[in-house]
């Protein structure tokens, strides 16, 4: 494993272009265009302010900078550095703004909610969608990028639209059985979408793409529901994660629930494996699954090392007592993610925040646990095998596969407080975004990778 | 009547319950005399003289008792003496044949021809009188004794009774007590639990009214929720109409020269044909998304039958080989099954039904393989029963038999031989109602004479059983018989050689100085009767004796007790006399009961007696009594220094 040098950052605006050629990072108001490879900088450009959000376009020739305090949207060309486009939403303000799916449409979303506005960068046209709905998650393009639904409201009645990208046709356009509506999600084969309410109504009603109402599902009433949803990549499964702190799992065939997972403080079960971060000095030597850090000689060892210990059950996790009198409680499951051969779901239960939970999918039962040292802040899986990079806002990252985990050191002058992190397409490298600093780590190389793969292979 | 009286107090006073009784019946008589004179037509003169002497042995006793101050129960003896004295022994006996005859007993004077004559006094009637009292009192004490036992007995039934009862009344009441504090407690459970149910009833209702709160307040919350939006939306429209309307020219795009599409294409402009191709686009979508999803289906359940197909056939090789094992306990069903199987099997080859998913097909499949799967099952299921019970018995022996076969076996030849007993059985009754309706002369007489043989034979293996045990006895007898002779003869010789010892010492002593004077006495004493002798050694040996005595006794007495669950007391004496007499008779051939009379008199000799009459009867009497007279003459030497 690999680390690069460290480069200015700001806003943790760091993106991979979706081909997977370049690094795109921001700092203050200025974007930077690098090579994934060498690393050297493509392309600088410079914004009228600081940025405040990117985006590659889907067939990574432009990038969109918003500077939501003033309004603005700034595009740039990556194949004509000459070429620029900004777009002034005026007194209307700007709240969110994003890529069409076919990169040459811009959905900006004004202040108030008050409309959408779509630009096109093929044409002067401009096209305005009302009453768009304010909530965590009011847009959703299909992954083919032909469809895009969307929340309204309108007259005190949730509306879901489904719009054609290509020339943004209504297609459909129906009411929603929610009091509430927070979200919606396409399922990954574009045909389903599910709706969810909100927390005060655990709620989730799955819409075909002609707008039918494939099933409804609630699992309790009363107490808070929903807070968070994943498709797995095969479409198969969606997972639904709510405050009492259980995972459903709903099958793609009768839309019942297949399965609950229970998120408690004590593991019993012998046969289900907890990682035990455990801090070590760097005297005792060195763990079998922390790596030794890279270049000994270029930066002062780090005071103390970590690794992980294989806990014996029973093993009772550290919980967060809940606020009750508090509005968004710490409790309940926060995050969800499917690993992408769906094979398994990660999640955290955000009142046992130093714990992530893997969950095998084909049996259907826990499968491991990783107790960090502090809360995790965030977690994804590599995109091409099911790898889970997690960090914890620490200088280190973390690595879970089913062979095993580790955790590593980030080097460099003083601590590099990993929040968050992505992956890159190909899963050789991933970027590492500290408040100030963006550094990219090159894992295995291709041999060690399959190694890794056939392990995994004889494994599940 | 008055005369009565004072003789009653006789009978209160320290006198033996006889003599009370006595009197009591004397009484008895006194009054009956008075009735019987007022009725009987007797001669007046007779009456006139008993009434006269009545007077005065009753006067005299009135008369001394009113003189007499001191207490009765002092000189009671001197008074009973003083009923006949010298004076009035006539009056007395006259009196006591008059009391007598009143009782039926017959007078005590000789019959008489003339009036004039004096009665003599009969001896023997007043003898029999006598007798015959003292039997009526025996009889009455007995009487009363038993009266006075059953009195007993009563009262500590009664005693018992009242006890039982008292406990029952103290049981009863105490459960009487129990179930009042039952009831007790089962009131304040049904009170608890009609608090309970209150109680949950109440929580019920709070619930149910928590949950019109909660809704209420939903209800409130959507419409304010609602009103709130509503002004929201109209601040919003004004807003955007302010917006829009201001035409604002900062709301612009500022573009360098705009792209061309990523397709490369040219936009087209909306129309109806583009929305129906959308709409198309869409369904085909969704279609395909269909298709794809049913091929997958389509091909899971290809694979799924391809598996069903595979099992099947799997099974049916498995299954068949054994059907052409020869195993007797193979169902017919099993047999069908194969061959409908293997029907069908070869049906399906033939046409290759793989791809048809119709109903019959899927059944007949599906039903197929639940009937081979049930046969391979129950199969699987013996051969594993068959496996562990392999198993079990392996640790012993393969080839011991188990022990469920064991039994099973034995549980087997059991029943068969319940079987053949009621065969045998049967068969009897049939040659017997088969005897009794034929009634043929020859063959009953010939049954009968067969019966009779068979019993003869029995008898007289018998007798020459007894006949044997009597020679045998006989034997021992004589074996008996002669050692007492030799015993005598021993005796003879011992006593001639202590004669001749006793002379020569007597002949010494007279040598020496005349000492010991006892010592002649004792000679003397020795000279005598072995009875005596015997006697002499019993008393100065008593720590000796008692296992000479118990030889003998304790072999009766165990009988006696034997016989007689109570030990004997004197007044069933009688009793025991009979029975001892029994045993006398069972056990010692020779002994009478006339012999057994004269033991009346005695009851300690009796038990000497009984001892000696028993050891002709058995060997230990007589090896008692032999051991008797050996220890006599230890003991005379033992006594002599």
């Amino acid at each position: 494993m690999n680390f690069s040098e460290v480069f200015k950052l700001s806003s943790l605006l760091c993106k991979f272009s979706p081909d997977g050629k370049y690094l795109a990072s921001c700092v203050q108001y200025r974007l930077v265009v690098r090579d994934v490879n060498t690393l050297q900088i493509l392309q600088l450009y410079t914004c009228l302010d600081q940025i405040q959000h990117i985006e590659w376009s889907a067939d990574s020739l432009f990038i969109l900078c918003a500077m939501y305090k003033r309004g603005l949207v700034q595009v740039w060309s990556l194949e004509q550095p000459e070429w620029h486009c900004k777009i002034d939403e005026g007194s209307a303000g700007l709240v969110a703004s994003c890529w069409s799916p076919d990169g040459r449409h811009i959905l900006n979303t004004t202040e108030f909610h008050l409309r959408i506005t779509v630009w096109s960068l093929c044409t002067k046209s401009v096209s305005y969608i009302k009453y768009p709905k304010a909530c965590l998650q009011g847009i959703a393009f299909t992954r083919d990028g032909r469809y895009m639904a969307l929340a309204e409201r309108r007259d005190c009645k949730d509306y879901v639209s489904i719009f054609v990208c290509s020339d943004w046709q209504l297609l459909r356009h129906f009411d929603t059985d929610t009091q509430d509506l927070t979200g919606i999600e396409w399922a990954p084969n574009g045909c389903v979408l599910a709706v969810w309410d909100s927390c005060l109504e655990y709620k989730i009603l799955l819409y075909s793409l002609d707008g039918r109402l494939l099933s409804a599902y609630s699992a309790y009433e009363w107490s808070l529901g929903i807070k968070s949803v994943a498709w797995s990549p095969s479409s198969q499964f969606l997972a639904v994660g709510s405050y009492d702190g259980k995972v459903r799992i709903l099958n793609h065939v009768t839309w019942k629930m297949i399965t609950e997972f229970g998120h408690p403080a004590t593991i019993n079960n012998p046969k289900i494996v907890v990682y035990k971060e455990a801090e070590k000095s760097p005297q005792l030597g060195l763990g079998c699954l922390s790596f030794p850090p890279p270049g000994a000689g270029a930066g002062p060892l780090p005071s103390s090392e970590s690794k992980y210990e294989i806990a014996s059950v029973p093993v009772s996790l550290q919980t967060l007592k809940p606020v009750t009198d508090r509005a968004n409680p710490k409790i309940g499951i926060g995050m969800l993610a499917f690993s992408p051969d769906s094979y398994f779901l990660a999640t955290r239960n955000d009142n046992i925040p130093n714990a992530v939970w893997v969950w095998d999918i084909q049996k259907l039962r826990l499968f491991a646990v990783l107790e960090q040292l502090s809360p995790v802040r965030t977690f994804q899986w590599d995109p091409q095998q099911p790898r889970l990079a997690i960090c914890t806002g620490g200088s280190r990252l973390y690595l879970w596969s089913p062979a095993g985990c580790m955790s590593v050191q980030v080097p460099g002058e003083g601590d590099f407080a990993v929040l968050s992190l992505c992956w890159h397409l190909s899963g050789d490298s991933m970027a590492l975004l500290s408040k100030d600093h963006v550094c990219l780590c090159f894992l295995e190389t291709e041999a060690s990778v399959s190694t890794a793969c056939r392990q995994l292979g004889g494994h599940t | 009547m008055r005369k009565v009286r004072p003789r009653e107090d006789l009978c209160s006073g320290p006198l033996s319950l006889s003599s009370g009784i006595l009197a009591l019946e004397i009484a008895m008589g006194d009054w009956m005399t008075v009735t019987d004179r007022g009725l009987s037509s007797e001669s007046k003169t007779i009456s006139q003289y008993t009434s006269e002497i009545k007077m005065s042995p009753s006067s005299l006793y009135s008369q001394q008792v009113l003189c007499s101050s001191i207490p009765l129960s002092k000189n009671v003896h001197s008074f009973f003496s003083a009923f006949c004295t010298e004076d009035n022994i006539e009056q007395s006996i006259s009196y006591l044949d008059q009391e007598l005859t009143t009782f039926g007993f017959p007078s005590l004077y000789e019959e008489s021809k003339g009036k004039e004559t004096k009665r003599e006094l009969n001896i023997v009637a007043v003898l029999n009188c006598m007798n015959e009292l003292l039997v009526l009192q025996r009889k009455n004490l007995l009487a009363q004794e038993n009266v006075e036992t059953q009195n007993l007995k009563l009262g500590s039934d009664m005693d018992h009774l009242q006890s039982c009862y008292s406990k029952l009344k103290e049981q009863l009441e105490t459960s009487r007590r129990e179930m009042i504090g039952l009831q007790e407690r089962d009131r304040q459970l049904q009170c608890k639990n009609r608090n309970l149910h209150q109680l949950l009833k109440n929580e019920k209702d709070e619930v149910q009214k928590l949950q019109n709160i909660i809704a209420s307040r939903a209800t409130q919350y959507n419409h304010d929720m609602k009103r709130k939006e509503r002004e929201y939306n109209k601040l919003k429209e004004r807003l955007h109409q302010l917006v829009m309307n201001k035409k604002d020219k900062k709301i612009a795009m500022d573009i360098l020269n705009y792209v061309g599409r990523a397709d490369g294409k040219r936009g087209s402009w909306r129309t109806g044909k583009t929305e129906a191709r959308n709409e198309d686009e869409m369904y085909k979508i969704l279609l395909n998304d269909y298709e794809y999803r049913q091929k997958q289906i389509l091909m899971e359940n290809a694979e799924l039958k391809k598996v069903l197909q595979q099992m099947k056939k799997e099974m049916i090789s498995l299954l068949s080989p054994q059907k052409k094992k020869p195993r007797e306990r193979v169902d017919d069903s099993t047999g069908t099954v194969i061959s409908d199987v293997e029907e069908d099997a070869g049906e399906l080859s033939r046409e290759s039904m793989w791809d048809l998913s119709c109903e019959t097909v899927r059944e007949q499949l599906t039903n197929s393989i639940r009937k081979q799967w049930r046969i391979l099952k129950s199969h699987v299921e013996k051969l594993d029963n068959q496996v562990s019970k392999v198993h079990l018995e392996g640790f012993n022996d393969e080839d011991v038999i188990s022990r469920q076969d064991h039994e099973q076996e034995t549980e087997k030849l059991e029943l068969e031989i319940q079987q053949c007993k009621e065969m045998i059985k049967t068969q009897q009754q049939l040659l017997q109602q088969q005897l009794a309706t034929a009634c043929d002369d020859d063959t009953t007489s010939l049954l009968r004479d067969c019966y009779l043989l068979e019993e003869k034979e029995r008898l007289k293996e018998e007798w020459s059983l007894f006949k044997e045990q009597k020679k045998n006895f006989e034997r021992e007898r004589r074996s008996f018989t002669e050692a007492a002779i030799r015993l005598g003869l021993e005796r003879k010789a011992f006593e001639e050689e202590r004669a001749s010892w006793l002379k020569q010492q007597f002949l010494n002593m007279t040598t020496f100085d005349h000492q010991n004077s006892e010592n002649v006495k004792l000679f003397s004493a020795f000279s005598g009767s072995s009875d005596r002798d015997n006697l002499i050694v019993h008393s100065r040996q008593p720590q000796k004796k008692p296992h000479n005595v118990s030889n003998g006794s304790p072999v009766c007495m165990s009988k006696l007790t034997k016989s007689l669950p109570a030990s004997p007391s004197t007044s069933d004496f009688c009793q025991t006399r009979s029975c001892v007499s029994e045993h006398s008779s069972i056990n010692v051939l020779n002994m009478t009961p006339e012999e057994i009379k004269p033991n009346q008199v005695g009851g300690e000799c009796t038990n000497q007696k009984w001892s000696v009459a028993s050891r002709p009867g058995s060997q230990e009497g007589c090896y008692s009594g032999c051991s008797l007279t050996y220890t006599n003459s230890h003991v005379e030497k033992d006594d002599l220094p």
